[in-house]
């Protein structure tokens, strides 16, 4: 049934007004989380950071998977949302804020990731490039402080896109709301008021977004992906790592946007908004996305294959038939066997079906940067220095906290925005130019003319 | 100061409103700039949104861009030729890699430069206060005048309710 503006306005703002029991028990438990993590941390400064598994050969493992995850469920938002709006897609209208929101969490989550790495991250104003008397300045060809460049841009870019399509909406939760969280939210809406030329302005702004940031999101997981290729490490010195990357991320990011929203039409009662049609559409893009990531995980095996160079083929059996083979075939497992019938059949398209589909993909993906990042380093080049990796539970318990800190995140941030935008559904109830309204009854008689052959003058 | 306004249910009828409120301005001595508008989304394909149509934050964001890139050439280069690093033989300005870094610093440009066209394009932000209704929620779309002259008030009402307002309220404007 098609809601009115009144209802829209009363549904989508009810969250932010009321909280159910549920909503506490999911962050109480995010919040559990994240303070494992942040006593496991405290345990690191203290210790020092020889208290992960991290040893010779292997010095990046899980906290550079977490890095390359998290960058990679970043791309869930900003990029989705920004092809979506390019394209028009007014299916796009619930699912955008849900998306955007993904990205600026995950950023910030895959951007804490190196900081715990430094060891000592109060220095970590180190990798900022400004002129200083220690001697250091950051070095422009090191990937690294390309990530610095990318990332920050990106994390800036996604903000402003989340923010401004925001603005009209904390403009509403304003005229609703009473004492303090008026003044709140009267800051928030920067005196938004609803002018045609606030609305022009915004609109353009949207759009100019959106064509800035679709490059931008490309880039950042291009540049992720130079941190490897661009050393000499078998396995890891690709000319496709850039696009193999990019497709794995849209791939785990449309993947976690599916889990957030089955679990807030839950938790938010937003059934009547995030339908069954939205997880339909992007379960279809999910589907594209697994066959491409079946198709560049083969490409990019099957040339290390071809070639049978020994620093690659060491990396490539390992990885399949020798230590690492279980994790191999679980990674396959969630990523397309899987995932594959559930999504390519309509029945099973559902809520439910893709939700499961979402939950394997997001570990699948988790091994999948694994299995990249840590057989290519303890297996590389002469067995000598082979080596092997273990997680300890620090490990284990920051990239926990990790899922944790992004859980708690979002539902705080469900609390002061609503999460579908509301002027973006109230736009859906307009008619759109190209499907006029339906014709009343009285007049359908005229409408039923039409239907037959066109007049020669109207066909030509 | 005071705003004289009326509600109506529908972008067309806010239309009519417009057009005879823009029509009567001159003979009812007020500007055409003192009427409102006032919605809670956006009305494509109507005069009164498209007149504020521009291709200028296009042309600022690209120009921002050009900025940007300039930022992040000069950046690279000139702190590359000042802090010197020992490069093996290799050029100590690289074009690829610089090249990200000015990539980078391009779309970052673009992107702020169109926060700000936004924010000044949309005058915000504005702490002066805003006129507003309850029942823009709902979806209606305000239409009236700010400060009109006493003696023209009894006409505008009557172009208010003519295209199709049930109601005529008045409320104090923000800046009075």
């Amino acid at each position: 049934m098609q809601r009115t503006a009144e209802q829209i306005e009363h549904d989508l703002l009810w969250p932010i007004f009321h909280t159910s029991r549920k909503y506490w028990i999911a962050v109480g438990l995010a919040t559990s989380l994240v303070l494992a993590g942040v006593a496991a941390f405290g345990y690191q400064l203290y210790a020092g950071i020889g208290v992960w598994g991290i040893n010779s050969p292997v010095f990046w493992a899980f906290d550079i998977t977490n890095f390359v995850f998290w960058i990679g469920i970043s791309h869930a938002g900003t990029l989705i949302s920004a092809i979506l709006r390019l394209c028009n897609a007014t299916w796009r209208r619930p699912v955008t804020r849900c998306a955007e929101a993904i990205t600026v969490f995950a950023i910030l989550i895959g951007g804490m990731v190196p900081l715990c790495h430094i060891g000592r991250p109060w220095l970590a104003f180190w990798m900022i490039p400004y002129p200083n008397q220690r001697g250091i300045w950051p070095n422009f060809r090191s990937p690294l402080a390309w990530d610095f460049f990318a990332i920050s841009t990106y994390l800036t870019g996604s903000c402003i896109f989340l923010y401004l399509p925001t603005i009209p909406d904390f403009a509403s939760v304003r005229d609703a709301a009473t004492g303090f969280r008026k003044k709140v939210y009267r800051a928030l809406a920067l005196g938004w008021q609803g002018t045609p030329r606030q609305w022009q302005r915004l609109e353009i702004a949207m759009h100019i977004m959106a064509i800035a940031i679709v490059p931008v999101a490309v880039s950042v997981h291009t540049i992720v992906s130079w941190d490897f290729s661009m050393t000499l490490v078998p396995m890891w010195h690709s000319s496709i790592f850039g696009p193999y990357f990019v497709v794995g991320a849209i791939f785990s990011g449309i993947a976690a946007l599916i889990l957030a929203m089955a679990l807030l039409r839950k938790l938010l009662r937003l059934e009547e908004y995030l339908k069954p049609i939205h997880f339909n559409n992007l379960g279809k893009l999910l589907l594209t996305m697994s066959l491409l990531w079946f198709y560049f995980t083969f490409a990019e095996r099957m040339t290390a294959w071809y070639g049978n160079t020994p620093s690659e083929m060491a990396v490539f059996w390992v990885s399949i038939r020798q230590h690492f083979a279980p994790l191999f075939w679980i990674m396959v497992f969630c990523n397309f066997i899987i995932p594959m019938p559930i999504l390519a059949s309509k029945r099973l398209r559902t809520v439910t079906g893709t939700a499961i589909a979402s939950c394997f993909i997001v570990v699948g993906m988790w091994i999948e940067r694994f299995l990249i990042i840590v057989p290519a380093l303890d297996h590389k080049f002469l067995s000598y220095s082979w080596g092997t990796y273990r997680p300890t539970w620090v490990e284990d318990t920051l990239m926990a906290a990790s899922f944790g800190a992004m859980a708690l995140l979002y539902l705080l941030f469900t609390k002061f925005v609503p999460m579908v935008s509301v002027w973006e559904m109230k736009v859906g109830l307009q008619p759109h130019p190209g499907f006029p309204l339906p014709v009343p009854a009285e007049e359908q008689h005229h409408s039923l003319i039409l239907e037959g052959p066109l007049p020669t003058d109207v066909a030509e | 100061m005071k705003v004289l306004y009326a509600l109506y249910p529908g972008p067309d009828a806010a239309q009519d409103a417009v057009d005879s409120l823009r029509a009567a301005a001159a003979d009812l001595k007020f500007d055409a700039k003192q009427i409102v508008i006032v919605s809670g989304e956006p009305h494509e394909g109507y005069e009164f949104t498209d007149s504020h149509t521009t291709s200028a934050p296009y042309r600022w964001a690209v120009l921002g861009g050009i900025c940007g890139g300039t930022c992040g050439y000069l950046l690279t280069t000139i702190s590359q030729k000042a802090y010197p690093l020992v490069t093996g033989g290799m050029s100590i300005t690289p074009v690829w890699t610089n090249g990200i870094i000015v990539y980078e610093m391009t779309m970052l440009g673009a992107i702020l430069t169109t926060l700000v066209t936004l924010l000044i394009g949309a005058g915000l932000p504005n702490f002066k206060g805003v006129i507003t209704d309850p029942e823009i929620a709902t979806g209606k779309i305000l239409v009236g005048v700010v400060g009109p002259p006493e003696s023209s008030q009894p006409e505008l009402e009557k172009r208010l309710r003519q295209a199709g307002a049930t109601q005529i309220k008045y409320a104090s404007a923000p800046n009075s």
